[in-house]
């Protein structure tokens, strides 16, 4: 083969070699290949593949995404009591160490996997996939993943879950959609945590979190709950319903297939 | 700090790239980034810089390529530019609107070095 005079050219793959074609040769002698790949292609495949997995189970799994502190822990030890008459629960949790997430939920009879990251600021496809061969998904309903405190990174990575629920507690501050754009936008529910220090700090606006949603083309409800008195968690077990209500409809063709 | 993860799997990309064309070394790399995507170029460029060391894209250049973020309102039906945190429409500040473009992350395009090209720059 002769790539000096062009006598590897033939009319069957001319178009690859011209202008814009995908071997398209450079001024510098390079072969230019288009590729037009996600970057994040590898994680979605292993995403798409965990979603086959929890469908094939019937599972419903719910990502939660929050900076660290907001109260995703305490959130699901609050809602662990309401769930267990009607749900198999299981939950996975990422931090970048110690087992103490993982511990809270065990100590509610709840199978717990804890992954820890090391310096990782978020889960990826991989890692959930990994913690997934611990779980017996067949004695799963609901599967909550926890991710890596993190308002950032864990918006970049699909695991295969079917729905994101991004927390705001109140004490960061009403504008944090607008700050953090890209993870609020992913999120089917936004859960305002911690409302019952709303009278304590007087500056959170509800509502005002709701407009910078809004802003980001969302039509995901926002909630104000609080683990500590109760409020607002029957609209967030409600929800969790109706996730599961259209998840059965929309699964079941796959497990038959 | 995710880019270094996501340079990883550019990196890894790339490399098939290269195997499957016989290539020994890639001159290039064009990569489209879209705002919405929170990937941070700077921070990727540097990522690159450390990840790509012992891999056939060692002395590549990489190029980014911003994207704008663009909505279509589907209340009125026209399309406009918007900001990562505003992306109501444009022209009837209506919310429901869906992105037409800036959330990308592509690996849009390798340039690759053969052994014949490579004696050619040489």
């Amino acid at each position: 083969m002769c790539d000096t005079c062009g006598c590897n050219v033939t009319p069957g793959n001319r178009h690859l070699v011209e202008a814009g074609g995908r071997l398209e040769r450079t001024a510098g002698g390079a072969v230019a290949v288009d590729v037009l790949h996600g970057l994040l292609a590898e994680n979605d495949h292993q995403a798409a593949h965990n979603r086959e997995h929890f469908d094939r189970h019937c599972v419903l799994a719910i990502n939660l995404m929050s900076s660290p502190g907001a109260g995703k822990t305490a959130l699901l030890e609050a809602t662990l009591p309401r769930l267990a008459e009607r749900y198999r629960v299981a939950v996975v949790e990422g931090d970048l160490e110690t087992e103490n997430d993982a511990e809270r939920i065990r100590a509610h009879g709840v199978p717990a996997i804890q992954i820890t990251t090391g310096s990782a600021c978020h889960l990826d496809a991989h890692m959930l996939h990994t913690a997934l061969h611990q779980l017996d998904l067949d004695a799963v309903d609901l599967l909550f993943i926890e991710n890596v405190g993190n308002l950032v990174c864990p918006a970049g990575f699909d695991l295969g879950q079917h729905a994101n629920v991004t927390l705001l507690s109140v004490t960061e501050g009403d504008d944090k959609p607008e700050k953090y754009p890209i993870i609020f936008r992913a999120a089917e529910l936004v859960l305002i945590s911690k409302s019952d220090l709303l009278p304590v700090l007087g500056d959170f606006q509800v509502e005002k979190a709701e407009r910078h949603v809004r802003e980001l083309a969302s039509e995901a409800p926002v909630l104000p709950c609080s683990a500590r008195s109760g409020d607002g968690l029957d609209a967030w077990v409600d929800w969790i319903d109706a996730q599961r209500a259209r998840n059965e409809t929309v699964a079941l063709p796959a497990r038959e297939a | 700090m995710h880019e270094l993860a996501i340079c990883q799997a550019l990196l890894e990309q790339v490399a098939d790239v290269a195997r499957e064309n016989d290539a020994q070394r890639v001159a290039r790399i064009e990569v489209h980034v879209g705002p919405l995507s929170g990937v941070e170029v700077p921070l990727l460029e540097r990522a690159f810089s450390i990840a790509r060391a012992g891999t056939v894209a060692e002395e590549a250049r990489l190029e980014t390529v911003s994207l704008p973020v663009r909505v279509r309102c589907e209340q009125c039906g026209q399309e406009s530019e918007a900001r990562v945190n505003r992306l109501v429409c444009g022209h009837c500040g209506d919310y429901h609107t869906r992105l037409c473009s800036g959330d990308e992350l592509i690996l849009a395009r390798v340039e690759l070095l053969r052994e014949e090209s490579v004696a050619l720059a040489v």
